[in-house]
């Protein structure tokens, strides 16, 4: 197979979903780069986690009350939804519709807000805003619980605006008056969560969206030189159908799936690194009325997302670096214990899934690495990477034997480690310590079961030290 | 030598779950606190005596040995206002000292700033824990954070100790700093051989000491351990910081014998980490200070005690002026916090604002986010 297809698929399957072992790199690659997208694209027609199973092992996972059930729960998702792309999104969306546990204090609702990402994240972007403002768990974290006709609390009001629609401003004009936010926070009022039900002795209950007509707002107000009666879902109507909207979200599905942009903040003064993208993003959410799906889908089939300048463009998150190694290497791919213990590495290396730490989100590209941090993403992936009892790895040092039936060379033996792990390319400087490091064990021979033992040994301590590169901490 | 000349260096245990502050200074004589714990109040004849009015747990004795000696701070009636019951959050605002609104940047992570502002020392913070503790979180401070001092290090998966030499020079070389890489490329160079460093000097730690003095084998002890290893081996760290393990304090259920088993094991490691410290003529220069996000309700709930607000913190240490400080806050019933619970008398943000000025020599206030009033239990000289 061309490799050039096979390192094509290898960066839509880690953009697009958490990775794949090479085996399953290869075979998307031979069912073609549209199909895959396609498949990607609707996963309604793929199978997905196999629920039933799942629940006879794991029966915690029955709508779990633990923080920590359901972050383990979500990480096993990453690493074993089928339908990746849905799960991808589900990250996306908690990263720019931020609440969290330490806040809501109900890990209950936390989960049900990230199903809710998972199986709504790719259809309309105004239908997706009206469940996120319905959400019991948002509705409690950015305070319209708070929020009555005759006091009104602004802090839903203003985020919507900056945070989950419009942004700040684009093209260096601002895209709103800070009138606009109080009309919005006005048009909200009265969006509220029915009063919970006490939890002992049965529990908690899930929490409920409310409605209370007799505490919202229905006075005259103008939002966005509009004047009439709003409700939230009349500003919802506006904001869906605002350019700078579609901007934002465009901006953000490149800075998540393309290439690292600079943090939120910046968007008002500093245009997009690619404008003709975003543009073209901005095109399909129009022309299809606000479809996430279709923006996708000129995301992944166009020249900007395929070229090569933009692959390895990205940090990885922590929660990429986590399960795109689970997936790399063919661990916790079945139901089985341990799997708690890595849902807690991504806390570990900064990312508290389910607790990012403000409504902003977490700061992510090149902050998403500090002198903690990096110790542990660097461990956490060599010891891995290292294991050559793993399925993903052994089957990465099989490919390597049967490469080459004549002895490797250092150069040959790391060209095809990094190879095998990405394809990865890195620094020349970084591609000559490892052939330095190669070159102490020789050529690589593996046709006695010695020589076989010593290679295999050889290739999981290049692994390691392909997991320790700075190239490897991007995606 | 002088050891009150060396730098001055703060240690810090967070008691993490909520320390039930009733169960920990018994106020053993008020009739209150009985009829609110008819399952766990500690008996009038099993608690050990401070004064006529409070006790120490009874399973406090090793911290009672500093008491007497006039080496052990207790601060009463330990919160902020409107308390929240979350321990995220509420640990959240002792590490950002925001209790209005929602902080990124850690009390300690200002401190390391302060006292280290170019980074010249890569270890002048140390967490002991897995995942580092927003306290100690700020932009461009590197704060090593140790999961286990023993096998502290980059590529610790690598056998053979030749093998992972090797791959360590490799690392070393591969992350040496480059110039006309791209921003980010050279950042996280920099940042790995931060991290690499780090770890060389950290890793030395344990060969370096010796002592007489054993800790428990609990998580507690080993930390405990690990910071006066880390500060005897002299690497110049001000800031080391350690947890217990997560949410141990958290005493819903079964509280007598939980309750009693952390405290068993931490006045022991305290007393081994004060001893060892003294043995090595190093304890001078230590301050170390305990807390807990916040304390539990008041009356029982017939097995244990849900989530509280104020609760008793404490400070150990040479230049500690031994004592109780701050006034117990009531439990009669019209004087509680809403919801049954004992209200704070004293903003911890007044303990942090003494430790800083008195104890390190820093204004506290761009610190701890305003004027706190001091609470005076350092000798100034």
């Amino acid at each position: 197979m061309d490799n050039q297809d096979i390192a094509l698929m290898a960066h839509l399957l880690r953009r697009a979903g958490f990775g794949a072992s090479r085996d399953e790199i290869e075979a998307k690659a031979a069912q073609g780069y549209q199909a895959t997208v396609e498949e990607l694209l609707n996963p309604e027609g793929q199978p997905g986690v196999e629920e039933d199973l799942l629940m006879r092992y794991q029966p915690a996972y029955n709508e779990p009350a633990a923080i920590e059930t359901n972050v383990q729960q979500w990480v096993y998702y990453m690493i074993n939804n089928p339908r990746q792309l849905q799960e991808k999104m589900a990250l996306f969306w908690h990263m720019i519709f931020c609440a969290g546990h330490s806040k809501i204090d109900s890990g209950q609702e936390m989960g049900v807000m990230i199903r809710m990402f998972r199986e709504h994240g790719m259809g309309n972007f105004k239908e997706l805003l009206k469940r996120l403002s319905t959400s019991p768990g948002m509705v409690y974290y950015l305070d319209n619980s708070e929020s009555h006709k005759t006091a009104v609390n602004e802090n839903y009001g203003r985020e919507l605006l900056e945070l989950f629609s419009m942004g700040v401003g684009k093209d260096d004009a601002f895209n709103y008056s800070e009138d606009d936010v109080k009309a919005c926070a006005r048009a909200f009022t009265g969006w509220n969560i029915a009063p919970a039900f006490p939890p002992f002795p049965y529990g908690r209950s899930p929490w409920e969206f409310r409605f209370d007509p007799t505490d919202h707002d229905d006075s005259e107000k103008s939002f966005l030189g509009n004047v009439g009666h709003w409700n939230g879902d009349d500003v919802l109507d506006m904001l869906a159908s605002q350019p700078a909207t579609a901007r934002f979200v465009a901006r953000h599905l490149y800075n998540f799936f393309v290439a690292d942009e600079v943090p939120v903040p910046s968007w008002r003064l500093v245009p997009p690194k690619d404008t003709k993208a975003i543009a073209d993003m901005e095109k399909a959410y129009f022309d299809s009325h606000y479809d996430i799906r279709a923006m996708l889908k000129v995301l992944f089939n166009s020249s900007f997302f395929k070229s090569e300048a933009v692959r390895y463009a990205k940090v990885k998150s922590p929660a990429e670096m986590v399960a795109g190694l689970m997936r790399m290497v063919g661990e916790h791919r079945e139901i089985k214990p341990g799997i708690f213990e890595i849902s807690q590495e991504p806390k570990y290396m900064g990312m508290d899934l389910m607790n990012p730490p403000t409504v902003e989100g977490w700061h992510t590209g090149h902050e998403w690495i500090d002198s903690g941090t990096l110790v542990e993403r660097i461990n956490f992936a060599a010891q891995h990477l290292g294991n050559t009892q793993l399925p993903g790895v052994k089957s990465m040092v099989d490919r390597l034997m049967a490469s080459r039936s004549a002895p490797l060379s250092p150069e040959q033996f790391v060209d095809g480690c990094l190879d095998l792990v990405g394809p990865l390319d890195v620094a020349a400087e970084t591609h000559r310590e490892l052939v330095n490091h190669a070159q102490r064990g020789g050529e690589a021979k593996h046709r006695t079961a010695a020589e076989k033992t010593d290679f295999t040994r050889r290739a999981g301590e290049m692994f390691q030290m392909i997991a320790a590169t700075a190239e490897f901490q991007f995606a | 030598m002088v050891s009150t000349k060396k730098d001055r260096v703060l240690a810090v245990l967070s008691l993490s779950g909520g320390n039930d502050g009733l169960n920990t200074i018994v106020p053993y004589t008020n009739g209150m606190y009985r009829d609110a714990r008819p399952t766990i109040a500690i008996p009038e004849n099993q608690v050990i005596p401070l004064n006529d009015q409070l006790g120490l747990h009874p399973t406090m004795a090793p911290l009672k040995k500093f008491w007497d000696e006039g080496k052990l701070a207790i601060f009463l009636g330990v919160g902020y206002p409107t308390p929240s019951y979350s321990h995220f959050r509420s640990m959240d605002i002792w590490h950002t000292c925001e209790p209005e609104k929602i902080g990124t940047e850690g009390w300690l992570g200002r401190v390391i700033k302060d006292l280290d502002p170019k980074s010249d020392n890569v270890l002048t913070g140390v967490n002991f824990g897995r995942g580092l503790p927003r306290a100690l979180a700020k932009d461009g401070v590197p704060v090593a954070s140790v999961g286990n001092l023993e096998t502290y290090g980059l590529l610790t998966g690598i056998d053979g100790e030749e093998q992972r030499g090797e791959a360590l020079e490799v690392f070393g070389r591969m992350y040496s700093p480059t110039v006309g890489r791209n921003m980010v490329m050279d950042y996280i160079h920099r940042t790995g051989s931060d991290a690499l460093k780090g770890a060389d000097i950290l890793s030395t730690a344990p060969g370096l000491y010796s002592s007489n003095v054993e800790y428990s084998s609990s998580v507690v002890g080993g930390y405990m351990k690990n910071i006066a290893q880390t500060h005897l081996a002299g690497f110049g760290s001000r800031v080391l910081y350690t947890t217990s393990p997560y949410n141990s304090f958290d005493s819903h259920a079964n509280q007598a014998s939980a309750h009693a088993a952390l405290w068993t094991d931490v006045s022991r490691n305290v007393d081994s980490f004060v001893e060892d410290l003294r043995e090595h003529n190093a304890n001078e220069n230590v301050l170390l200070f305990m807390f807990s996000e916040f304390g539990r309700r008041i009356t029982d709930n017939g097995s244990g005690t849900d989530h509280g607000a104020a609760s008793v913190a404490f400070a150990v240490g040479d230049h500690v002026k031994g004592g109780i400080y701050g006034v117990y806050p009531s439990l009669e019933p019209g004087k509680q916090e809403e919801g049954g619970n004992l209200k704070f008398s004293m903003d911890f943000r007044s303990v942090y604002t003494t430790i800083l000025e008195d104890w390190m020599g820093l204004d506290a206030k761009p610190i701890v986010n305003g004027n706190f009033e001091k609470v005076k239990f350092l000798q100034t000289a």
